[in-house]
């Protein structure tokens, strides 16, 4: 168990800046989750961390002590990869045993800490199996009983749970998630999928073409988004774009006047949350009220989107929650979109969202 | 038609196709068999009678029980020599991005483009430039001649290996890595064994290449020196009776047991 800092970390490659300048701490037992598009410089982060890629610049210590120059088998950093990278010609107590060996731990005592791994991964009975006699799912605890067995510092996951099935994600994510809490082990993981993140870490950090975009609890992420593409990325955002014209009062590009909360004067971007949105009487004393027309209603179950034109240039989705007695807006139908001012957020920036 | 019985057609189809090229490669394999124990000295159908005598009229004929020994030593040392240069050629190939990487892969497999008469007279032209320039007695020694095969086993052995590792997941290596193994203990514990059905394959394929190879070593031979291939030659040279069948026989039996053997550690289809 230990502290993980990374100070300024950069690397490029040629002229391409893979990392920008990625400073972070994590501390001792806390999950911390890289979240970001592909491309956006997460697995590389990851991969300087286990030692895998050298740094340009910036250094990486592990509990104070600077590691930037130490090779991986000398880190002793317990990593999981996307591919769970088992030794496909060794056993699951071979896979397991193989960080043991390599430590020099007594054989005594490296069959009880065997057992022990993968009765912690709830894998027994399967020690003699190969790799590719086993599940995707028992191959993904195999590979997080040979990292976790060694007892490493820090905890590396790199897409651990993208290989599983939709269902299987679901319970291994919460699995992982108790068990790191349960060893209280440092632990980084690195994920595009932004529920697993929010579900999975104790703090989250958004990048985005190489740099850290936000770092924060999934709510400082959800309620105050640094820019427009964490406000995009993490969950949904209708983003409008326009003028800040003075404090509180906004102008979309589309013409369309909001009342909002502060904001510096000058170009802008509005961010509001679907689930914020109301529609019809409800908005009756809300800051913003405006009337527009239904494009499109999606039927999700739990919830309906409603797509409203409300200006030329501006349309905002309302996630509506599904109520069985009333009646489904239409296409076509004319209805108020009402918020109140403090659910707008006000970024600064052009709105321009990177693609993922 | 129906659905079902257009399906049936359809397999039948393919099992004919497939007995067909069956057939056609097996047929020749089953004559020589078939050869080997017909009675008579000059073969002709119907056999008249079958007999053991050509088996035995091998075990008494000193030249091709040298050329065996021959060849089998020549078709180890190449196997041998083959591996030790093809593994890390293909691991380097495989590895690390250079400029001469595709022209040196394209190289390592030109001895299998290469006719084998070409190559043999290439080679037995290089080696007579060699000894007089060298004083050495290159030309038709035993040194040359197994070089020369080494050189032919090199194309499999590179690109079996290739293969294996084109299929390899490269994060089993980091995993070790990150686990606390060196690059050597790594590649020892992790990737030789990780590779080790190309290995198992292309050591069988390039001993089965050097032993039944004919038009290179007629080039390279030295006088009294024989490989068995060559012996059969010189032996139909002037005979045809069914003691030529007889040698394929036991040859055929040699290269089938070490496929065997070999599938029994790795399973061919898997590599091949």
């Amino acid at each position: 168990m230990a502290q993980l800092a990374l100070e300024g970390l950069s690397k490029h490659f040629g002229v391409t800046v893979a990392v920008r300048e990625v400073s972070l701490v994590v501390r001792d037992g806390e999950f911390v989750v890289l979240l970001g598009p592909s491309g956006c410089g997460k697995t590389t982060t990851l991969r300087m961390i286990a030692g895998f890629v050298a740094p340009t610049a910036g250094r990486v210590r592990l509990d104070g002590r600077d590691v930037t120059a130490l090779p991986p088998w000398k880190r002793n950093a317990g990593m999981v990869f996307q591919s769970y990278a088992l030794f496909p010609h060794l056993t699951v107590a071979e896979n397991v045993a193989f960080g043991l060996q390599m430590r020099k731990v007594p054989p005594t005592e490296v069959a009880p800490r065997i057992a022990e791994a993968l009765r912690l991964v709830r894998l027994d009975g399967l020690h003699e199996r190969l790799p590719r006699q086993l599940s995707g799912g028992q191959q993904q605890r195999v590979a997080l009983a040979r990292a976790l067995v060694v007892r490493p510092d820090v905890l590396l996951l790199d897409e651990p749970l993208s290989n599983l099935d939709a269902k299987l994600r679901e319970t291994v994510r919460v699995e992982i998630r108790e068990l790191q809490h349960e060893l209280g082990i440092t632990t980084v993981m690195v994920t595009h999928d932004q529920e697993e993140a929010l579900i999975m870490a104790d703090r989250l950090v958004v990048m985005a073409e190489g740099a850290v975009r936000q770092v924060g609890s999934q709510r400082d992420l959800y309620e105050r988004p640094a820019d427009s593409f964490v406000a995009g990325f993490v969950g949904r955002s209708n983003l409008l774009p326009g003028v800040v014209e003075a404090p509180g009062r906004f102008r979309t590009s589309g013409g369309l006047a909001i009342a909002c909360v502060d904001g510096q004067p000058g170009p802008g971007v509005i961010a509001l949350r679907p689930e914020r949105l109301v529609l019809g009487t409800p908005t009756a004393g809300l800051d913003n009220r405006v009337r527009g027309t239904v494009e499109l209603v999606s039927y999700l179950g739990a919830s309906i989107d409603v797509h409203v034109r409300v200006s030329p240039g501006d349309r905002v989705v309302v996630s509506q929650p599904n109520r069985a007695d009333g009646p489904l807006p239409r296409q076509g139908d004319t209805v108020d979109v009402g918020w109140p001012a403090a659910a707008a957020v006000v970024l600064s920036g052009d709105g321009a969202v990177i693609p993922d | 038609m129906t659905w079902v019985s257009r399906r049936a057609l359809g397999r039948w189809a393919l099992n004919a196709a497939a007995g067909l090229a069956f057939g056609f490669i097996l047929l020749p394999l089953v004559f020589v068999v078939w050869l080997a124990f017909f009675r008579q000295a000059i073969p002709s159908f119907p056999p008249q009678g079958y007999s053991f005598k050509w088996f035995l009229a091998i075990a008494d004929s000193p030249r091709f029980v040298e050329g065996f020994w021959l060849s089998l030593q020549i078709a180890v040392t190449a196997m041998v020599f083959g591996l030790a240069i093809g593994v890390p050629a293909a691991l380097c190939l495989a590895r690390y991005r250079f400029r001469a990487r595709e022209p040196l892969g394209n190289l390592l497999l030109l001895p299998l483009m290469v006719p084998g008469i070409v190559l043999g007279t290439s080679l037995y032209v290089f080696h007579v430039e060699a000894s007089i320039a060298t004083g050495l007695p290159i030309l038709g020694s035993i040194a040359a001649l197994m070089a020369g095969h080494v050189l032919i086993v090199i194309p499999w052995t590179v690109r079996l290996v290739s293969a294996s590792l084109a299929g390899l997941d490269r994060s089993i290596e980091e995993a070790a890595q990150s686990l606390g193994a060196p690059p050597l203990t790594t590649f020892l514990r992790i990737t030789l064994p990780a590779i080790r059905p190309g290995i198992v394959a292309s050591a069988l394929f390039g001993f089965v290449v050097s032993f039944g190879n004919l038009e290179m070593s007629m080039f390279l031979v030295g006088p009294g020196r024989t490989t068995l291939p060559i012996t059969i030659l010189q032996y139909l040279e002037y005979r045809i009776d069914p003691t030529i069948a007889a040698v394929s026989v036991l040859q055929i039996l040699l290269i089938g047991a070490a496929m065997v053997i070999t599938d029994h550690f790795v399973k061919l289809s898997r590599v091949v």
